[in-house]
């Protein structure tokens, strides 16, 4: 190929698309021969909460102050206003002002 | 708690795709965000931009996609490819959990709609269309609406991050790196059902923060959210089976 498109990067996003790809039709492809009983069922409801949780609660703890503090702050937000929006500009901006004034993290 | 409302197969109709579309609002700031944020790493690595374009269209993971181009190898080889296959894996093998949970809904579907429904999955779209589940919704529309909207914003959010790469080289100091746990904590509020409920949620971080420490890389988020999962199907059923009013 040309510079523009590398033929050895785009070899590696092809291998990196296939398992991204084999990832997300594979869950929905196994299901097919499960039989949702009540146990799966708490299982799969049980997901959204959980994943949240592993994904984020490892960053949050070795972030820092500014991160568990942006994070507390846009819960804060959820709680009160009850907006995802809102929440996420203000763990945003609250991060980004830290900073600005000097707190490490 | 028999709160569970009966859950209906899924069925197209358009009257969804504007509440679709309104719920994944939430997720722009930190999706342009992120996606700049990827831009600007990009090009200070030396991609292009049009290769930046393809791995945005195809690996659509950011998260995987930000991992992979921090620690791209100098040369690629086969065994510095199956490197990054394997980070990618680590990274995305959460969305098999996600469309396993979308199979009760999107099952009732023909295969030639839903398998490519389930390639729109990502954190912020799958969580939004969960919570509309959970309320009873069964409009397809109302999840592939949202997922091709932000699969849009994505696939342009890189392009002025790589233009401004200059400006761009810390992206820490605009909060971009707290875009994605913050949506994330923002959402946890809406998905409290009480204590009971949230016991899966400890065993998760619980896991997911013994994992990080003891093992390098990301399998700490698929092994919290398997662990979290389990638990909750090993609890027994609710005891309030009894209906209280």
């Amino acid at each position: 190929m040309n510079e523009f498109l590398r033929s050895d990067v785009m070899l590696a996003f092809a291998v990196m698309t296939a398992v991204t790809v084999a990832s997300r039709l594979g869950g929905f492809w196994l299901m097919r021969y499960v039989d949702v009983t009540p146990r799966v069922r708490r299982m799969l409801d049980a997901l959204p909460g959980s994943i949240i949780v592993a994904a984020a609660l490892p960053v949050a703890v070795n972030g820092g102050p500014v991160v568990m503090f942006a994070l507390a702050a846009a819960m804060a937000v959820s709680i009160i206003r009850r907006n995802d929006f809102i929440a996420v500009i203000t763990g945003m901006t609250v991060a980004a002002l830290a900073r600005a004034l000097g707190f490490g993290g | 708690m028999t709160t569970h409302i009966p859950k209906a197969p899924a069925y197209w109709a358009r009257d969804a795709i504007m509440p679709g579309i309104i719920a994944i609002g939430p997720m722009l700031p930190g999706t342009l965000a992120f996606g700049m944020a990827f831009g600007a790493l990009c090009a200070q690595k030396g991609f292009t931009l049009a290769e930046v374009e393809v791995m945005m269209a195809t690996v659509y993971g950011g998260l995987s996609q930000f991992v992979a181009v921090q620690s791209w190898p100098s040369t690629l080889t086969p065994s510095t490819i199956a490197t990054l296959a394997l980070l990618t894996t680590t990274v995305n093998i959460r969305f098999f959990l996600m469309t396993a949970s979308m199979r009760p809904w999107f099952g009732t579907l023909p295969p030639w709609q839903s398998y490519p429904a389930m390639l729109l999955v990502t954190d912020g779209g799958w969580l939004a269309a969960m919570r509309y589940r959970e309320h009873g919704g069964a409009n397809a529309w109302f999840y592939v609406a949202g997922g091709i909207v932000l699969y849009f914003v994505w696939l342009v959010s890189a392009i002025p991050g790589f233009l401004l790469a200059e400006q761009l080289s810390d992206p820490r100091k605009f909060g971009v790196d707290l875009a994605m746990p913050a949506f994330f904590a923002a959402m946890l509020v809406p998905a409290w059902k009480g204590p009971r409920r949230a016991i899966p949620w400890l065993v998760s971080g619980v896991v997911a923060l013994t994992v990080h420490w003891l093992v390098p890389g990301y399998w700490f988020i698929i092994a919290g959210a398997l662990c979290g999962a389990l638990s909750a199907g090993l609890m027994d059923e609710p005891p309030a089976q009894e209906r209280p009013a």
